[in-house]
Protein backbone atom coordinates (compact mmCIF):
# COMPACT_ATOMS: atom_id res chain seq x y z
CA UNK A 1 0.00 0.00 0.00
CA UNK A 2 1.30 3.39 -0.93
CA UNK A 3 -1.12 5.47 1.10
CA UNK A 4 -3.43 2.98 2.76
CA UNK A 5 -6.44 5.05 1.71
CA UNK A 6 -9.83 3.39 1.42
CA UNK A 7 -9.88 4.14 -2.30
CA UNK A 8 -6.49 2.52 -2.76
CA UNK A 9 -7.65 -0.55 -0.85
CA UNK A 10 -10.80 -0.90 -2.93
CA UNK A 11 -8.94 -0.53 -6.21
CA UNK A 12 -6.09 -2.79 -5.13
CA UNK A 13 -8.57 -5.53 -4.29
CA UNK A 14 -9.90 -5.24 -7.82
CA UNK A 15 -13.36 -4.15 -6.66
CA UNK A 16 -15.30 -1.89 -8.98
CA UNK A 17 -14.85 1.49 -7.30
CA UNK A 18 -17.43 4.25 -7.03
CA UNK A 19 -16.52 7.83 -6.32
CA UNK A 20 -18.68 10.93 -6.35
CA UNK A 21 -17.90 14.60 -6.66
CA UNK A 22 -18.92 17.51 -4.52
CA UNK A 23 -18.53 21.24 -5.02
CA UNK A 24 -17.94 23.13 -1.75
CA UNK A 25 -20.18 26.12 -1.00
CA UNK A 26 -19.50 29.78 -1.79
CA UNK A 27 -19.62 30.65 1.91
CA UNK A 28 -18.00 29.76 5.19
CA UNK A 29 -20.53 27.31 6.61
CA UNK A 30 -19.83 23.57 6.55
CA UNK A 31 -23.49 22.68 7.06
CA UNK A 32 -24.14 21.63 3.47
CA UNK A 33 -20.92 19.59 3.38
CA UNK A 34 -21.95 17.69 6.47
CA UNK A 35 -25.42 17.10 5.01
CA UNK A 36 -23.94 15.72 1.82
CA UNK A 37 -21.54 13.54 3.79
CA UNK A 38 -24.52 11.99 5.57
CA UNK A 39 -26.25 11.49 2.23
CA UNK A 40 -23.29 9.87 0.48
CA UNK A 41 -21.89 7.82 3.35
CA UNK A 42 -21.94 4.12 2.54
CA UNK A 43 -22.91 4.69 -1.09
CA UNK A 44 -19.49 5.59 -2.46
CA UNK A 45 -15.90 4.64 -1.74
CA UNK A 46 -14.67 8.22 -1.80
CA UNK A 47 -15.82 11.74 -2.57
CA UNK A 48 -13.83 14.26 -4.59
CA UNK A 49 -13.98 17.84 -3.44
CA UNK A 50 -13.35 20.29 -6.22
CA UNK A 51 -10.74 23.02 -5.87
CA UNK A 52 -12.43 26.30 -6.81
CA UNK A 53 -13.97 24.68 -9.87
CA UNK A 54 -14.56 26.86 -12.92
CA UNK A 55 -12.29 29.35 -11.16
CA UNK A 56 -14.97 30.46 -8.70
CA UNK A 57 -13.82 31.14 -5.14
CA UNK A 58 -15.30 28.57 -2.76
CA UNK A 59 -14.64 26.94 0.58
CA UNK A 60 -11.32 25.17 0.17
CA UNK A 61 -11.05 21.59 -0.99
CA UNK A 62 -8.85 20.62 1.95
CA UNK A 63 -11.12 22.18 4.57
CA UNK A 64 -14.14 20.49 2.99
CA UNK A 65 -12.14 17.27 2.92
CA UNK A 66 -11.63 17.48 6.67
CA UNK A 67 -15.37 17.93 7.22
CA UNK A 68 -16.04 14.82 5.12
CA UNK A 69 -13.33 12.88 6.92
CA UNK A 70 -14.79 13.79 10.29
CA UNK A 71 -18.18 12.62 9.06
CA UNK A 72 -16.74 9.23 8.09
CA UNK A 73 -16.52 9.79 4.34
CA UNK A 74 -13.26 9.23 2.51
CA UNK A 75 -12.21 12.43 0.76
CA UNK A 76 -10.23 12.93 -2.42
CA UNK A 77 -8.89 16.46 -2.28
CA UNK A 78 -8.41 18.16 -5.61
CA UNK A 79 -5.49 20.43 -6.31
CA UNK A 80 -5.24 22.66 -9.34
CA UNK A 81 -2.16 24.43 -10.68
CA UNK A 82 -3.99 27.68 -11.30
CA UNK A 83 -3.93 29.30 -7.89
CA UNK A 84 -0.81 28.11 -6.09
CA UNK A 85 2.88 27.86 -6.78
CA UNK A 86 5.01 24.86 -5.84
CA UNK A 87 5.69 26.29 -2.37
CA UNK A 88 2.02 26.71 -1.49
CA UNK A 89 1.12 23.35 -3.02
CA UNK A 90 3.69 21.43 -1.01
CA UNK A 91 2.69 23.30 2.11
CA UNK A 92 -0.96 22.35 1.53
CA UNK A 93 -0.01 18.75 0.75
CA UNK A 94 1.80 18.52 4.10
CA UNK A 95 -1.02 20.24 5.95
CA UNK A 96 -3.76 18.18 4.34
CA UNK A 97 -1.93 14.95 5.11
CA UNK A 98 -1.57 15.97 8.74
CA UNK A 99 -5.36 16.43 8.79
CA UNK A 100 -5.99 12.91 7.52
CA UNK A 101 -6.24 13.41 3.77
CA UNK A 102 -4.85 10.44 1.84
CA UNK A 103 -6.03 10.92 -1.77
CA UNK A 104 -5.19 13.84 -4.00
CA UNK A 105 -6.33 14.51 -7.55
CA UNK A 106 -3.96 16.69 -9.55
CA UNK A 107 -5.34 18.96 -12.27
CA UNK A 108 -4.42 21.99 -14.35
CA UNK A 109 -7.63 23.78 -13.35
CA UNK A 110 -10.05 25.79 -15.44
CA UNK A 111 -8.67 29.08 -16.66
CA UNK A 112 -9.73 32.02 -14.51
CA UNK A 113 -11.45 33.52 -17.54
CA UNK A 114 -14.41 31.19 -16.83
CA UNK A 115 -14.81 32.21 -13.21
CA UNK A 116 -15.98 35.11 -11.12
CA UNK A 117 -12.55 36.74 -10.89
CA UNK A 118 -11.43 36.97 -14.52
CA UNK A 119 -9.02 39.79 -13.59
CA UNK A 120 -7.03 37.44 -11.34
CA UNK A 121 -3.39 36.64 -11.98
CA UNK A 122 -3.01 32.92 -12.52
CA UNK A 123 -0.04 30.95 -11.30
CA UNK A 124 0.63 27.82 -13.34
CA UNK A 125 4.08 27.59 -11.83
CA UNK A 126 3.96 23.87 -12.48
CA UNK A 127 1.55 21.88 -14.63
CA UNK A 128 -0.60 18.89 -13.72
CA UNK A 129 1.96 16.33 -14.88
CA UNK A 130 4.66 18.04 -12.83
CA UNK A 131 2.29 18.18 -9.85
CA UNK A 132 1.72 14.42 -10.07
CA UNK A 133 5.48 13.94 -10.09
CA UNK A 134 5.98 16.31 -7.18
CA UNK A 135 3.47 14.40 -5.00
CA UNK A 136 5.16 11.14 -5.95
CA UNK A 137 8.64 12.49 -5.18
CA UNK A 138 7.44 13.64 -1.76
CA UNK A 139 5.99 10.19 -1.07
CA UNK A 140 8.51 7.82 -2.63
CA UNK A 141 11.74 9.75 -2.31
CA UNK A 142 10.88 11.77 0.80
CA UNK A 143 12.00 14.88 -1.02
CA UNK A 144 10.58 18.29 -1.71
CA UNK A 145 10.42 19.37 -5.34
CA UNK A 146 13.69 21.25 -4.90
CA UNK A 147 15.44 18.04 -3.86
CA UNK A 148 15.63 18.83 -0.16
CA UNK A 149 14.92 15.89 2.13
CA UNK A 150 11.69 15.64 4.13
CA UNK A 151 13.25 14.74 7.44
CA UNK A 152 10.21 13.46 9.27
CA UNK A 153 6.81 12.19 8.18
CA UNK A 154 6.47 12.41 4.41
CA UNK A 155 2.97 12.83 2.93
CA UNK A 156 1.92 9.46 1.51
CA UNK A 157 -0.86 10.16 -0.94
CA UNK A 158 -2.74 7.94 -3.35
CA UNK A 159 -2.14 10.03 -6.42
CA UNK A 160 -4.88 10.79 -8.90
CA UNK A 161 -4.81 12.54 -12.24
CA UNK A 162 -7.41 13.26 -14.87
CA UNK A 163 -7.73 12.26 -18.50
CA UNK A 164 -10.02 13.76 -21.07
CA UNK A 165 -10.71 11.39 -23.97
CA UNK A 166 -12.89 14.10 -25.56
CA UNK A 167 -10.21 16.72 -25.90
CA UNK A 168 -7.92 16.91 -28.90
CA UNK A 169 -5.64 15.80 -30.43
CA UNK A 170 -7.39 12.49 -29.75
CA UNK A 171 -4.39 10.24 -30.40
CA UNK A 172 -2.24 12.22 -27.99
CA UNK A 173 -4.75 11.88 -25.14
CA UNK A 174 -3.65 8.32 -24.54
CA UNK A 175 0.02 9.35 -24.73
CA UNK A 176 -0.60 12.15 -22.24
CA UNK A 177 -2.27 9.64 -19.94
CA UNK A 178 0.90 7.58 -20.26
CA UNK A 179 2.96 10.65 -19.34
CA UNK A 180 0.86 11.07 -16.20
CA UNK A 181 1.32 7.41 -15.31
CA UNK A 182 5.06 7.70 -15.87
CA UNK A 183 5.04 10.79 -13.67
CA UNK A 184 3.44 8.80 -10.85
CA UNK A 185 -0.36 8.67 -11.16
CA UNK A 186 -1.97 5.77 -9.29
CA UNK A 187 -5.52 6.39 -10.42
CA UNK A 188 -7.25 8.31 -13.16
CA UNK A 189 -10.66 9.94 -13.28
CA UNK A 190 -11.95 10.85 -16.72
CA UNK A 191 -14.00 13.74 -17.99
CA UNK A 192 -17.75 13.03 -18.11
CA UNK A 193 -18.47 10.48 -20.80
CA UNK A 194 -21.43 10.95 -23.10
CA UNK A 195 -19.82 9.85 -26.38
CA UNK A 196 -19.44 6.19 -25.46
CA UNK A 197 -17.99 5.16 -28.85
CA UNK A 198 -15.18 7.65 -28.52
CA UNK A 199 -14.47 6.53 -24.98
CA UNK A 200 -14.36 2.90 -26.10
CA UNK A 201 -11.88 3.80 -28.86
CA UNK A 202 -9.82 5.62 -26.23
CA UNK A 203 -9.85 2.55 -24.00
CA UNK A 204 -8.80 0.35 -26.91
CA UNK A 205 -5.69 2.50 -27.32
CA UNK A 206 -5.19 2.48 -23.54
CA UNK A 207 -5.26 -1.32 -23.49
CA UNK A 208 -3.05 -1.54 -26.57
CA UNK A 209 -0.37 0.36 -24.67
CA UNK A 210 -1.01 -1.69 -21.52
CA UNK A 211 -1.87 1.41 -19.51
CA UNK A 212 -4.91 -0.15 -17.81
CA UNK A 213 -2.47 -2.54 -16.12
CA UNK A 214 -0.42 0.33 -14.75
CA UNK A 215 -3.16 2.60 -13.40
CA UNK A 216 -6.73 2.35 -12.10
CA UNK A 217 -9.08 4.13 -14.49
CA UNK A 218 -12.37 5.47 -13.16
CA UNK A 219 -14.78 6.46 -15.91
CA UNK A 220 -16.53 9.79 -15.35
CA UNK A 221 -20.30 10.09 -15.66
CA UNK A 222 -22.66 13.01 -15.12
CA UNK A 223 -26.42 12.57 -14.73
CA UNK A 224 -28.19 15.20 -16.81
CA UNK A 225 -30.80 17.18 -14.94
CA UNK A 226 -32.43 18.68 -18.01
CA UNK A 227 -32.16 18.99 -21.78
CA UNK A 228 -31.06 22.57 -21.21
CA UNK A 229 -28.12 21.44 -19.09
CA UNK A 230 -27.16 18.92 -21.78
CA UNK A 231 -27.14 21.69 -24.38
CA UNK A 232 -25.05 23.98 -22.20
CA UNK A 233 -22.55 21.19 -21.70
CA UNK A 234 -22.47 20.51 -25.42
CA UNK A 235 -21.99 24.12 -26.41
CA UNK A 236 -20.14 25.81 -23.60
CA UNK A 237 -18.13 23.39 -21.52
CA UNK A 238 -14.55 23.15 -22.71
CA UNK A 239 -13.34 19.68 -23.58
CA UNK A 240 -16.72 17.99 -23.50
CA UNK A 241 -18.67 16.10 -26.18
CA UNK A 242 -22.42 15.57 -25.77
CA UNK A 243 -23.89 13.75 -28.79
CA UNK A 244 -27.11 15.16 -30.32
CA UNK A 245 -28.85 11.82 -29.71
CA UNK A 246 -28.57 12.33 -25.95
CA UNK A 247 -29.94 15.85 -26.19
CA UNK A 248 -32.87 14.65 -28.28
CA UNK A 249 -33.58 11.89 -25.82
CA UNK A 250 -33.62 14.41 -22.97
CA UNK A 251 -35.83 16.81 -24.94
CA UNK A 252 -38.37 14.12 -25.74
CA UNK A 253 -38.56 12.79 -22.21
CA UNK A 254 -41.69 13.53 -20.18
CA UNK A 255 -39.67 13.55 -16.97
CA UNK A 256 -36.26 14.92 -17.87
CA UNK A 257 -34.71 14.27 -14.46
CA UNK A 258 -35.80 10.63 -14.52
CA UNK A 259 -34.48 10.31 -18.05
CA UNK A 260 -31.14 11.80 -17.02
CA UNK A 261 -30.87 9.23 -14.24
CA UNK A 262 -31.86 6.41 -16.60
CA UNK A 263 -29.22 7.46 -19.17
CA UNK A 264 -26.59 7.61 -16.44
CA UNK A 265 -27.44 4.11 -15.21
CA UNK A 266 -27.30 2.76 -18.77
CA UNK A 267 -23.90 4.38 -19.19
CA UNK A 268 -22.59 2.85 -15.96
CA UNK A 269 -23.84 -0.58 -16.97
CA UNK A 270 -22.07 -0.26 -20.29
CA UNK A 271 -18.89 1.06 -18.66
CA UNK A 272 -18.81 -1.99 -16.37
CA UNK A 273 -18.29 -4.11 -19.48
CA UNK A 274 -15.42 -2.04 -20.88
CA UNK A 275 -12.13 -3.82 -20.24
CA UNK A 276 -9.70 -1.71 -18.25
CA UNK A 277 -12.34 0.37 -16.45
CA UNK A 278 -11.77 -0.02 -12.70
CA UNK A 279 -14.70 2.02 -11.48
CA UNK A 280 -16.91 5.03 -12.07
CA UNK A 281 -16.69 8.61 -10.90
CA UNK A 282 -20.13 10.21 -10.62
CA UNK A 283 -20.12 13.96 -11.08
CA UNK A 284 -23.69 14.98 -10.25
CA UNK A 285 -23.26 18.71 -10.62
CA UNK A 286 -25.46 20.53 -8.06
CA UNK A 287 -27.39 17.29 -7.78
CA UNK A 288 -25.38 15.23 -5.33
CA UNK A 289 -28.53 13.86 -3.69
CA UNK A 290 -29.20 11.71 -6.75
CA UNK A 291 -26.01 9.68 -6.29
CA UNK A 292 -27.44 7.02 -3.91
CA UNK A 293 -30.29 6.32 -6.35
CA UNK A 294 -27.87 5.91 -9.26
CA UNK A 295 -25.50 3.73 -7.25
CA UNK A 296 -28.32 1.55 -6.05
CA UNK A 297 -30.08 1.18 -9.42
CA UNK A 298 -26.77 0.49 -11.18
CA UNK A 299 -26.16 -2.21 -8.53
CA UNK A 300 -22.81 -0.74 -7.60
CA UNK A 301 -23.40 -1.21 -3.86
CA UNK B 1 9.64 43.81 -31.15
CA UNK B 2 7.63 45.36 -28.36
CA UNK B 3 4.02 45.77 -29.38
CA UNK B 4 1.93 48.54 -27.84
CA UNK B 5 -1.49 50.11 -28.30
CA UNK B 6 -2.40 53.76 -27.89
CA UNK B 7 -4.45 54.62 -24.82
CA UNK B 8 -7.78 56.24 -25.72
CA UNK B 9 -7.35 60.00 -26.25
CA UNK B 10 -9.84 60.73 -23.46
CA UNK B 11 -7.71 58.78 -21.03
CA UNK B 12 -4.53 60.63 -21.97
CA UNK B 13 -6.42 63.94 -21.83
CA UNK B 14 -7.53 63.17 -18.26
CA UNK B 15 -4.02 62.10 -17.24
CA UNK B 16 -2.63 65.50 -18.23
CA UNK B 17 -5.62 67.57 -17.24
CA UNK B 18 -3.55 69.79 -14.96
CA UNK B 19 -0.88 70.54 -17.61
CA UNK B 20 -1.20 73.26 -20.22
CA UNK B 21 2.19 72.92 -21.86
CA UNK B 22 3.38 69.45 -22.80
CA UNK B 23 5.98 67.73 -24.93
CA UNK B 24 4.74 64.65 -26.76
CA UNK B 25 7.68 62.37 -27.38
CA UNK B 26 7.19 59.85 -30.16
CA UNK B 27 9.53 56.90 -30.56
CA UNK B 28 11.19 55.83 -33.79
CA UNK B 29 11.64 52.23 -32.63
CA UNK B 30 9.10 49.46 -32.07
CA UNK B 31 6.30 51.95 -31.30
CA UNK B 32 6.61 53.35 -34.83
CA UNK B 33 6.67 49.92 -36.43
CA UNK B 34 3.55 48.76 -34.61
CA UNK B 35 1.79 51.99 -35.63
CA UNK B 36 1.21 53.05 -32.04
CA UNK B 37 3.70 55.76 -31.14
CA UNK B 38 5.61 57.09 -34.13
CA UNK B 39 5.82 60.64 -35.43
CA UNK B 40 2.47 60.38 -37.20
CA UNK B 41 0.70 59.09 -34.09
CA UNK B 42 2.37 61.92 -32.13
CA UNK B 43 0.85 64.53 -34.43
CA UNK B 44 -2.54 62.84 -34.28
CA UNK B 45 -2.42 62.79 -30.47
CA UNK B 46 -1.44 66.47 -30.31
CA UNK B 47 -4.35 67.45 -32.54
CA UNK B 48 -6.77 65.29 -30.59
CA UNK B 49 -5.65 66.71 -27.24
CA UNK B 50 -6.02 70.28 -28.55
CA UNK B 51 -9.54 69.68 -29.77
CA UNK B 52 -10.45 67.91 -26.47
CA UNK B 53 -9.33 71.01 -24.60
CA UNK B 54 -11.16 73.33 -26.99
CA UNK B 55 -14.39 71.49 -26.25
CA UNK B 56 -13.81 72.32 -22.60
CA UNK B 57 -13.14 75.96 -23.44
CA UNK B 58 -9.46 75.64 -22.59
CA UNK B 59 -6.27 75.47 -24.58
CA UNK B 60 -3.14 73.36 -24.43
CA UNK B 61 0.26 73.81 -25.97
CA UNK B 62 1.33 70.39 -27.26
CA UNK B 63 4.66 70.14 -29.07
CA UNK B 64 5.63 66.90 -30.79
CA UNK B 65 9.14 65.57 -31.11
CA UNK B 66 10.41 62.15 -32.18
CA UNK B 67 13.51 60.44 -30.94
CA UNK B 68 15.18 57.47 -32.60
CA UNK B 69 14.66 55.12 -29.68
CA UNK B 70 13.44 56.02 -26.21
CA UNK B 71 15.18 52.96 -24.78
CA UNK B 72 18.63 54.42 -25.39
CA UNK B 73 20.00 57.15 -23.19
CA UNK B 74 21.98 58.85 -25.94
CA UNK B 75 18.78 59.59 -27.85
CA UNK B 76 16.83 60.51 -24.70
CA UNK B 77 19.33 63.24 -23.84
CA UNK B 78 18.90 64.82 -27.29
CA UNK B 79 15.66 66.55 -26.33
CA UNK B 80 16.85 68.27 -23.12
CA UNK B 81 16.29 71.77 -24.54
CA UNK B 82 12.68 70.95 -25.49
CA UNK B 83 11.93 69.30 -22.17
CA UNK B 84 13.04 72.48 -20.36
CA UNK B 85 10.24 74.44 -22.04
CA UNK B 86 7.33 72.26 -20.86
CA UNK B 87 5.48 71.27 -17.71
CA UNK B 88 5.28 67.56 -18.48
CA UNK B 89 6.22 64.87 -20.98
CA UNK B 90 3.81 62.50 -22.71
CA UNK B 91 5.65 59.45 -23.98
CA UNK B 92 4.56 57.51 -27.01
CA UNK B 93 7.18 54.91 -26.30
CA UNK B 94 6.69 51.54 -24.64
CA UNK B 95 7.02 51.17 -20.88
CA UNK B 96 10.78 51.15 -21.29
CA UNK B 97 10.69 54.49 -23.09
CA UNK B 98 8.50 56.08 -20.42
CA UNK B 99 10.93 54.95 -17.73
CA UNK B 100 14.05 56.07 -19.57
CA UNK B 101 12.52 59.52 -20.01
CA UNK B 102 11.44 59.64 -16.36
CA UNK B 103 14.83 58.48 -15.12
CA UNK B 104 16.65 61.09 -17.12
CA UNK B 105 14.31 64.06 -16.67
CA UNK B 106 13.92 63.93 -12.90
CA UNK B 107 12.11 67.23 -12.50
CA UNK B 108 9.28 66.31 -14.88
CA UNK B 109 6.39 63.89 -14.69
CA UNK B 110 6.20 61.55 -17.68
CA UNK B 111 2.77 60.32 -18.73
CA UNK B 112 2.35 57.10 -20.74
CA UNK B 113 0.21 57.45 -23.85
CA UNK B 114 0.51 53.79 -24.80
CA UNK B 115 -0.29 50.50 -23.15
CA UNK B 116 2.62 48.15 -23.71
CA UNK B 117 1.27 44.72 -24.51
CA UNK B 118 3.83 42.09 -25.51
CA UNK B 119 6.94 40.99 -27.34
CA UNK B 120 5.80 39.74 -30.68
CA UNK B 121 5.65 40.32 -34.37
CA UNK B 122 3.42 41.26 -37.27
CA UNK B 123 1.68 38.20 -38.72
CA UNK B 124 -0.17 40.16 -41.39
CA UNK B 125 -0.57 43.87 -42.14
CA UNK B 126 -2.21 45.48 -39.12
CA UNK B 127 -2.12 42.37 -36.94
CA UNK B 128 0.48 41.57 -34.29
CA UNK B 129 0.74 38.50 -32.11
CA UNK B 130 2.63 37.67 -28.95
CA UNK B 131 5.48 35.24 -29.41
CA UNK B 132 8.00 35.54 -26.58
CA UNK B 133 7.42 35.45 -22.81
CA UNK B 134 10.95 36.65 -22.02
CA UNK B 135 11.36 33.70 -19.63
CA UNK B 136 15.13 33.82 -19.77
CA UNK B 137 15.57 30.15 -20.66
CA UNK B 138 14.58 29.32 -24.22
CA UNK B 139 13.25 25.79 -24.71
CA UNK B 140 11.80 26.24 -28.19
CA UNK B 141 13.78 23.30 -29.55
CA UNK B 142 11.59 21.05 -27.35
CA UNK B 143 8.34 22.50 -28.61
CA UNK B 144 8.82 22.63 -32.36
CA UNK B 145 9.53 26.34 -32.26
CA UNK B 146 6.13 27.17 -30.71
CA UNK B 147 6.30 28.83 -27.30
CA UNK B 148 3.94 27.42 -24.64
CA UNK B 149 5.03 30.08 -22.15
CA UNK B 150 3.29 32.73 -24.22
CA UNK B 151 0.94 30.87 -26.51
CA UNK B 152 -0.61 28.48 -23.98
CA UNK B 153 -3.05 30.30 -21.65
CA UNK B 154 -1.86 28.12 -18.75
CA UNK B 155 1.76 28.18 -19.95
CA UNK B 156 1.96 24.48 -19.26
CA UNK B 157 5.05 22.47 -20.08
CA UNK B 158 3.48 19.06 -20.65
CA UNK B 159 0.44 19.93 -22.72
CA UNK B 160 -2.10 20.07 -24.13
CA UNK B 161 -4.50 20.43 -21.20
CA UNK B 162 -7.97 18.93 -21.22
CA UNK B 163 -9.54 22.07 -22.61
CA UNK B 164 -8.09 21.78 -26.10
CA UNK B 165 -10.73 20.91 -28.66
CA UNK B 166 -10.64 20.99 -32.47
CA UNK B 167 -7.24 22.62 -32.27
CA UNK B 168 -8.55 25.59 -30.29
CA UNK B 169 -7.84 26.88 -26.80
CA UNK B 170 -10.56 26.66 -24.15
CA UNK B 171 -10.37 30.34 -23.36
CA UNK B 172 -11.15 31.56 -26.88
CA UNK B 173 -12.51 29.62 -29.85
CA UNK B 174 -10.48 31.86 -32.20
CA UNK B 175 -7.23 31.04 -30.46
CA UNK B 176 -5.17 28.10 -31.67
CA UNK B 177 -4.08 25.68 -28.94
CA UNK B 178 -0.29 26.02 -28.85
CA UNK B 179 0.13 22.41 -27.77
CA UNK B 180 -2.07 21.24 -30.64
CA UNK B 181 0.23 23.12 -33.01
CA UNK B 182 3.27 21.60 -31.30
CA UNK B 183 1.71 18.13 -31.62
CA UNK B 184 0.94 18.56 -35.30
CA UNK B 185 4.40 19.79 -36.15
CA UNK B 186 6.22 17.13 -34.13
CA UNK B 187 3.93 14.41 -35.51
CA UNK B 188 4.63 15.56 -39.07
CA UNK B 189 8.35 15.44 -38.33
CA UNK B 190 8.03 11.98 -36.80
CA UNK B 191 9.36 13.37 -33.50
CA UNK B 192 6.51 12.78 -31.01
CA UNK B 193 9.19 11.27 -28.78
CA UNK B 194 10.13 14.85 -27.85
CA UNK B 195 6.59 15.50 -26.63
CA UNK B 196 6.42 12.21 -24.75
CA UNK B 197 9.46 13.11 -22.66
CA UNK B 198 8.51 14.49 -19.24
CA UNK B 199 9.49 18.11 -18.87
CA UNK B 200 10.33 18.97 -15.26
CA UNK B 201 9.15 22.18 -13.55
CA UNK B 202 10.55 25.23 -15.23
CA UNK B 203 13.09 27.49 -13.55
CA UNK B 204 11.10 30.70 -13.47
CA UNK B 205 13.84 32.48 -11.55
CA UNK B 206 15.46 33.18 -14.90
CA UNK B 207 12.35 35.12 -15.84
CA UNK B 208 10.62 37.97 -14.07
CA UNK B 209 9.98 35.84 -10.95
CA UNK B 210 13.68 36.26 -10.19
CA UNK B 211 13.28 40.02 -9.80
CA UNK B 212 14.45 42.77 -12.15
CA UNK B 213 17.03 41.40 -14.55
CA UNK B 214 20.03 42.93 -16.23
CA UNK B 215 22.49 41.81 -18.85
CA UNK B 216 26.12 42.82 -18.75
CA UNK B 217 28.64 42.36 -21.50
CA UNK B 218 32.18 43.02 -20.36
CA UNK B 219 33.45 43.59 -23.89
CA UNK B 220 30.81 46.26 -24.45
CA UNK B 221 31.18 48.02 -21.09
CA UNK B 222 34.86 48.67 -21.73
CA UNK B 223 34.18 50.64 -24.87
Amino acid sequence: MKSGSVLEQVLSRGDFAVTAEMGPPKHASAKVIKQQAKLLKGWVDAVNITDNQTAIARLSSIAAGVHLYNAGVEPVIQMTCRDRNRIAMQSDLLGAYSLGMRNVLCLSGDHQKFGNHPQAKNVYDIDSVQLVNMVKTMRDEKKFQCGEEIKQQEPRYFIGAVANPFADPFEFRVLRLEKKINAGADFIQTQSIFDMERFERFMELVRYRGLDKRVHILAGVTPLKSARMAKIMQQRVAGMIVPDAIIQRMEQAKDQKAEGIAICIEQINRLKTVAGVAGVHIMAINWEEVVPEIVSKAKLK
Amino acid sequence: MIVAKPKPVEEVARLIDSCDNILIVACGGCATICLAGGEKEGEILATALCSWREKQGRTINATVTTITRQCELEFVTDIAHQVKQVEAIVSLGCGVGVQFLAEHYRDKLVYPALNTIFAGGSVQPGRWEERCGLCGECMLHLTAGICPVTRCAKNIQNGPCGGSQNGKCEINPQLPCAWHLIYEKLASLGRLDIMMAYRPPKDWSKGKSGGPRSVKREDATQR
